[in-house]
């Protein structure tokens, strides 16, 4: 209940919130401080918010595997890279659309065993911490090994998404077509998450899992195999972030830094919460455009490197469990 | 049998507690800092001394701070470029501020400020653990470098961007070790000596009453609390002292290595290098600091000679992708069968020493 209850509090108060920057920034604007107009403003937003739906998708890897396994999954961001360049590979070998999809999903399952044989199931019941190095170790393996397979110039990715821009409210709003089909995608994507980890047998597993492992194991639940389902599973939504990402910037090494910015989502919406992961993702990418926009040029720009970041820290000093996290931090 | 400690009597606590409580090691020591000092610098090539032996004395600082904060108080950092940044800049605005300030002292300076601006992103530390604290560290290693980049004050309204290191002389005007004057010889000379009081300051930080307060709250943060070691201070001294070091290793990366830097040469590659350090060479180690810096420094060059070697017209991208390679799975392979890292391979050599060369 109170969990609901959250959740229509946060989802109202980014409305709030965007009118009150809103005005703020018109008050600016008077005073001479850059330039503000209402319609322009709401454009930005709206990017910034499908920007944001896609920054989701990459966190939501991230939750996935540390909900079910403890595991913190610094390699999230080079499998999204691993999978994009697999995904463009099997293209660029004339490999149709509809069959490099599977192929590269049978890949990323593949991904998912190894991992857990060679690098999980040897590190049980070791600290978190070593975990964490661990996947650092995995990120330059994939980096390497996915470049090393398919080259490391940016290459061009077109699955056949819209390429147009979208007229709204009489042209006041222009948005372009694949951030809204993406967004669309993700949305579906989540939708399908939510319903296997809430109504599915595995998925009540995976939560068990997620729990507490050792009862999980001792109710029967096989602990390796659902690993390598979650691994799997987060392999799956880091080639659908991979594509969508892929579409927009283009399939480069780059890729796998955009997707460190999950991390910050990740705080902001608290590691253990899907709708904490989508929330924050759109908080983010909205607030990075807004800030880059409007504020960036009176410091000198580029401050969406950082913005995230910066934002995730204050969080971190306030409301260490984010949004939507369980009070499971261990206070020092 | 060179190799063994029987009939060596410690009579005091002093002598048990010493750096080198076995003669065997401090004469390996000695005979080991001898021949760095004063062999090396006439029987190696200035290509070697440049690129090999000073790059690795920078960076063994780093590591050695890094492996104060991570291996001795297990705080994960990855913001070592960003405060290898700090340092670099804090050491080029005061010695273009105050050009008479000697420059170690201004190594030192710019150590202090990195230290300040250490504790100020470790604050959070005090809240959260793990690697909810990689994260705060991220964030300060981006807004570093973003500030480092964009505002000129730190860069004298350099119009590149890029800081150079003025000349500066140990004595006056003479033994440059800073600036197109300065010898290979001396630089290297300087830093054997000024990195081997840096190592014996951290040395003696952790054997001392405040690195085992680090260390108790690596071990177990609960169990340091009640046995009275607060929290705060120990998280806090750990993040202070490991940004001092990593800021000197940034000044003398500037100054002393390269020369001429901008911030891009501290980006987050750079972190996860000097994160690379501790774990190959030992987690909680100050022998696997210097361990791991000489790894992380020689891997690239053996690797580019055998991989030309075996195909001449490789490409440097695909050498790039190996060394990638290679490393992410040497630290999976690390953490996996050796924790310890290269150090306690290095253990592991002297115990069978001891026995050499009968069986037992």
């Amino acid at each position: 209940m109170m969990q609901s209850k959250r959740i229509a509090f946060w989802s109202v108060a980014p409305l709030v919130a965007f009118v009150l920057i809103g005005f703020l920034l018109q008050w600016m604007a008077s005073q001479g401080i850059g330039f503000f107009d209402w319609w322009f403003f709401s454009e930005v937003a709206a990017t910034g918010l499908l920007v944001g739906v896609r920054y989701s998708l990459v966190a939501l890897g991230f939750v996935l595997i540390f909900k079910a396994s403890g595991v913190f999954n610094f390699a999230q961001g080079s499998m999204v890279l691993f999978a994009a360049l697999t995904f463009v590979g099997l293209l660029g070998f004339g490999v149709p659309i509809w069959l490099s999809f599977p192929i590269t999903l049978v890949v990323m399952w593949l991904l998912a065993v190894v991992i857990e044989r060679v690098v999980l199931r040897p590190l049980v019941n070791q600290e978190h911490i070593i975990l964490f190095m661990a996947t650092i170790g995995v990120f330059y393996l994939l980096e390497g090994g996915g470049q090393l397979m398919w080259g490391s110039q940016v290459q061009t990715l077109d699955i056949g998404l819209p390429h147009g821009r979208i007229q709204l409210f009489g042209g006041n709003i222009q948005l372009q077509e694949f951030e809204i089909v993406t967004a669309g995608i993700a949305g579906l994507l989540v939708a399908v998450l939510a319903v296997f980890f809430n109504k599915t047998r595995v998925g009540r597993a995976l939560r068990a899992v997620a729990d507490d492992h050792q009862a999980a194991l001792s109710v029967g639940i096989p602990l390796k195999a659902i690993w390598v389902i979650v691994w799997t599973v987060a392999g799956v939504v880091a080639l659908v972030a991979g594509i969508t990402w892929g579409t927009d910037l283009g399939v480069q090494p780059t890729l796998s830094l955009v997707a460190l910015k999950a991390l910050p989502v990740l705080i902001l919406g608290g590691f253990t919460s899907i709708p904490g992961a989508i929330i924050g993702g759109l908080i983010i990418g909205c607030g990075e455009q807004v800030g880059e926009v409007f504020f960036g040029s009176l410091v000198g720009g580029a401050i969406q490197d950082w913005f995230a970041y910066m934002l995730a820290l204050v969080f971190l000093l306030f409301r260490p469990q984010g949004l939507f996290g369980e009070r499971i931090i261990e206070r020092v | 049998m060179l190799y063994r400690e029987a009939g060596q009597f410690k009579t005091s606590y002093a002598a048990d507690q010493a750096l080198f409580p076995i003669r065997q090691d401090l004469l390996g020591f000695g005979l080991f800092a001898a021949f760095a000092l004063f062999v090396v610098p006439y029987i190696a090539s200035e290509y070697f001394l440049n690129t090999i032996l000073i790059f690795f004395l920078v960076l063994v600082v780093a590591s050695i701070g890094l492996n104060l904060l991570t291996g001795f108080c297990g705080q994960l950092s990855l913001g070592s470029g960003g405060f290898m940044a700090t340092g670099a800049f804090a050491a080029y605005k005061l010695t273009t501020a105050f050009p008479d300030m000697h420059i170690v002292v201004v190594f030192l300076l710019s150590g202090c400020i990195t230290a300040l601006v250490g504790v100020l992103f470790g604050i959070p530390s005090l809240r959260i653990k793990g690697f909810y604290l990689a994260v705060a560290t991220l964030a300060a290693q981006f807004f570093l470098l973003w500030l480092f980049n964009k505002v000129p004050w730190f860069t004298n309204h350099s119009s590149s961007g890029t800081i150079s290191a003025p000349p500066r002389g140990l004595w006056g005007d003479s033994l440059y070790i800073t600036g197109p004057q300065a010898s290979p010889e001396t630089k290297y000379i300087f830093l054997v000596v000024f990195v081997g009081l840096l190592a014996l300051l951290a040395k003696n930080l952790v054997r001392s009453r405040i690195g085992r307060s680090w260390m108790a709250i690596r071990d177990m943060d609960i169990a340091a609390q009640l046995i009275g070691i607060r929290p705060l201070v120990a998280k806090l001294s750990a993040f202070a002292v490991s940004s001092f070091f990593i800021g000197i290793s940034g000044a003398l990366w500037a100054f002393i290595y390269s020369g001429a830097v901008e911030a891009l040469a501290f980006e987050i590659t750079r972190s996860f290098q000097v994160l690379f350090m501790i774990i190959l060479g030992g987690l909680g180690s100050l022998l696997g600091s210097f361990l791991g810096a000489a790894f992380i420094v020689v891997l690239p060059i053996v690797l580019n000679l055998v991989l030309t070697a075996i195909d001449s017209s490789i490409d440097v991208g695909t050498i790039k992708h190996f060394e990638f390679m290679i490393f992410g799975a040497l630290i999976v392979f690390f953490l996996i069968v050796e924790p310890h890292g290269l150090a306690r391979l290095w253990q592991i050599a002297k115990e069978k020493l001891r026995l050499w060369p009968f069986p037992y």
